[in-house]
């Protein structure tokens, strides 16, 4: 096992305990108000300080990794579970109306980038970390189809699948029982990128009010409460950030160190 | 070649003509009432129906499609409902902070990008390449509004370069440019540490290359070959995240904006979000899919005129 793979691992790890943690314990109540403690530096009675509503900066970090991952992670679901079928039936009709328009529709879901699916989406229907979600999945799912599509091309014109034909095997079941599982890395490992990329967007998303809304604590809420007080307390703004930044690092780097494991040969794209 | 283009150009037309209706639908159909919906629950009854009738909502959906179509391809973009004055002059006061943005950041990400890809694989497994590669995996997991605020604390408030937000005008050509460095800066690191990873593998599979050898056994120094031949070749994928770089910064960027307080389409989003404008926020949003969807069809030419071998296969 590699350096990136153990360093990454760990990292996502801690960050999921953290998140898992918080479900039954955080060292203080985020909705507890402390005004007259407000702005504490790190390292006294709080551990990472406090904001300017004096709440506890360590407690807000456990409770926004819950929202990060739990966006994050459905978006990445939504993306699998919508791209993978579709790749896989893009693959299975290679040429056809059915290829073409899929992939069309994939492009055009392309030209859309996340945030402005988002904009469209709380234009209508109002901000809130559901439609946050539904905004990065979208977006997942032409990434899945595509991947789906260029991994089991080339599978199709193997000799075993040829076999599965003869036996009378429908191209559904093909696709089911011998793609499916021979994509299965290519799609752990890419999802550990898409989640990363999550993370990033729905901080994001909430930094510009369009995700999770307020009592709920989100990274991206925390950091534009703190743009204003960067100068004055410098921490509540650099330690939401190094959350994002070692969370994200973190998949990355578990996403790279999975696929020099899992197959050497395989490529992921990486855009 | 002319082949290839009219068959790029048939899909941008078809998907352009797919994205306005998925907007028109998302913005003017789900609703169900535009009107009453830009309005909230306590208009007055009459103020709706003054709204509807400068909507044009009592003519048929299709009818309103076309009226908003023709009316983008003329560049009557409609009138906004808050402003009460029409989109295209709202959008034309922004743009050019918005576009500038983008292409500035785009500059500098390539400008970054370049050097620090061909040095890294020209030095593969060294320390230099170590070092790079490491900059570039922070830089992709480094949040860019979060980096933003960082230059402000650094370069605006400590060491007083740089204003913290604002945006002068271009009545001063340097000012503007001035202000607009450090929201460039921080749109385009993240970009330019995906572009130097692409760069850097580009170039090494090209340098695994015969072509490369066979420069090699004519007596060029690897120095030589690097630069004669592999960077050229490698040029082609780089184009194309180039190309997608350029709508992720345009609509970065409206994030950005909002660190910077610059005046941009961002902030105009944001406002017509909040007001309930729909009308902004549809032709805002179109317009931005527009750029996006005409730069993709731009890279693809590039990229046929670049490599023949696409050419060929359409």
């Amino acid at each position: 096992m590699s350096r990136n793979l153990i360093i990454g691992a760990l990292l996502s790890l801690f960050f999921l305990a953290l998140a898992a943690l918080s479900f039954v314990w955080t060292p203080n109540d985020i909705e507890a108000l402390d005004i007259p403690n407000k702005l504490q530096g790190p390292g006294g009675a709080n551990l990472l300080g406090t904001d300017h509503f004096g709440r506890d900066i360590l407690s807000m970090i456990m409770m926004g990794a819950r929202t990060s991952i739990a966006v994050a992670l459905v978006a990445v679901g939504i993306g699998m579970a919508l791209g993978i079928p579709l790749g896989l039936l893009a693959a299975a009709r290679h040429g056809s109306l059915l290829d073409e328009l899929i992939m069309r529709g994939n492009d055009l879901v392309f030209a859309f980038p996340s945030l402005v699916i988002a904009i469209l989406i709380t234009a209508v229907f109002g901000a809130s970390a559901v439609n946050a979600i539904i905004a990065i999945g979208i977006f997942n799912i032409p990434v899945f189809a595509r991947l789906t599509r260029g991994a089991a091309l080339p599978l199709w014109e193997r000799d075993f699948i040829l076999a599965a034909r003869v036996c009378g095997k429908s191209a559904a079941r093909i696709s089911a029982e011998h793609i499916l599982p021979n994509i299965t890395n290519l799609m752990i490992v890419q999802g550990t990128i898409q989640f990363s990329l999550g993370i990033l967007a729905e901080a994001a998303l909430s930094y510009i009010g369009l995700g999770a809304q307020p009592p709920t604590a989100s990274w991206g809420r925390m950091l534009a409460d703190a743009q204003t007080l960067v100068s004055i307390a410098p921490h509540t703004a650099l330690v939401p950030g190094f959350a994002i930044l070692l969370m994200v690092l973190g998949l990355n780097l578990l996403g790279d160190g999975l696929r020099d494991w899992l197959d050497p040969r395989i490529r992921v794209a990486r855009v | 070649m002319i082949r290839y283009a009219l068959g790029r150009l048939t899909s941008l037309v078809i998907s352009l003509f797919v994205a306005s209706i998925v907007i028109f639908g998302v913005i003017e159909v789900i609703p169900g009432d535009p009107a009453a919906f830009m309005l909230g629950v306590n208009a007055r009854p009459d103020t709706i129906a003054a709204l509807r009738a400068e909507m044009g909502l009592d003519q048929s959906v299709v009818t309103r499609y076309f009226d908003w179509v023709t009316g983008l391809l003329r560049g009557d973009f409609g009138q906004s409902w808050t402003y009460k004055t029409p989109v295209a002059e709202l959008i034309n006061d922004r743009i050019w902070v918005s576009l500038p943005l983008a292409i500035y950041a785009l500059i500098l990400s390539t400008l970054i990008a370049f050097p620090a890809g061909i040095y890294a694989a020209s030095r593969r497994g060294g320390p230099g390449d170590v070092t790079i590669m490491g900059a570039t995996q922070l830089g992709v997991a480094i949040p860019n509004f979060w980096f933003a605020m960082i230059l402000v604390l650094i370069f605006a408030i400590n060491l007083r370069w740089f204003s913290a937000g604002g945006f002068p005008g271009w009545s001063d050509p340097l000012q503007a440019i001035k202000s607009l460095t450090l929201p460039a800066i921080a749109l385009a690191l993240p970009q330019a540490a995906i572009l130097a990873r692409v760069m850097r593998s580009s170039l090494l599979d090209m340098l695994g290359e015969d072509f490369i050898r066979t420069a090699r056994a004519k007596g060029l120094s690897r120095r030589q070959a690097l630069w004669r031949h592999a960077v050229r070749n490698a040029l082609i994928p780089v184009l194309t995240i180039i190309g997608l770089q350029f709508s992720f910064l345009l609509a970065g960027g409206i994030i950005i904006e909002q660190v910077f307080f610059l005046p941009g389409l961002g902030r105009l989003i944001f406002q017509s979000i909040s007001a309930r404008d729909l009308i902004v926020v549809e032709s805002v949003v179109m317009l931005l899919v527009f750029t996006v969807i005409i730069v993709n069809f731009a890279v693809d030419l590039a990229y046929a005129a670049v490599d023949p071998r696409l050419r060929a296969k359409t």
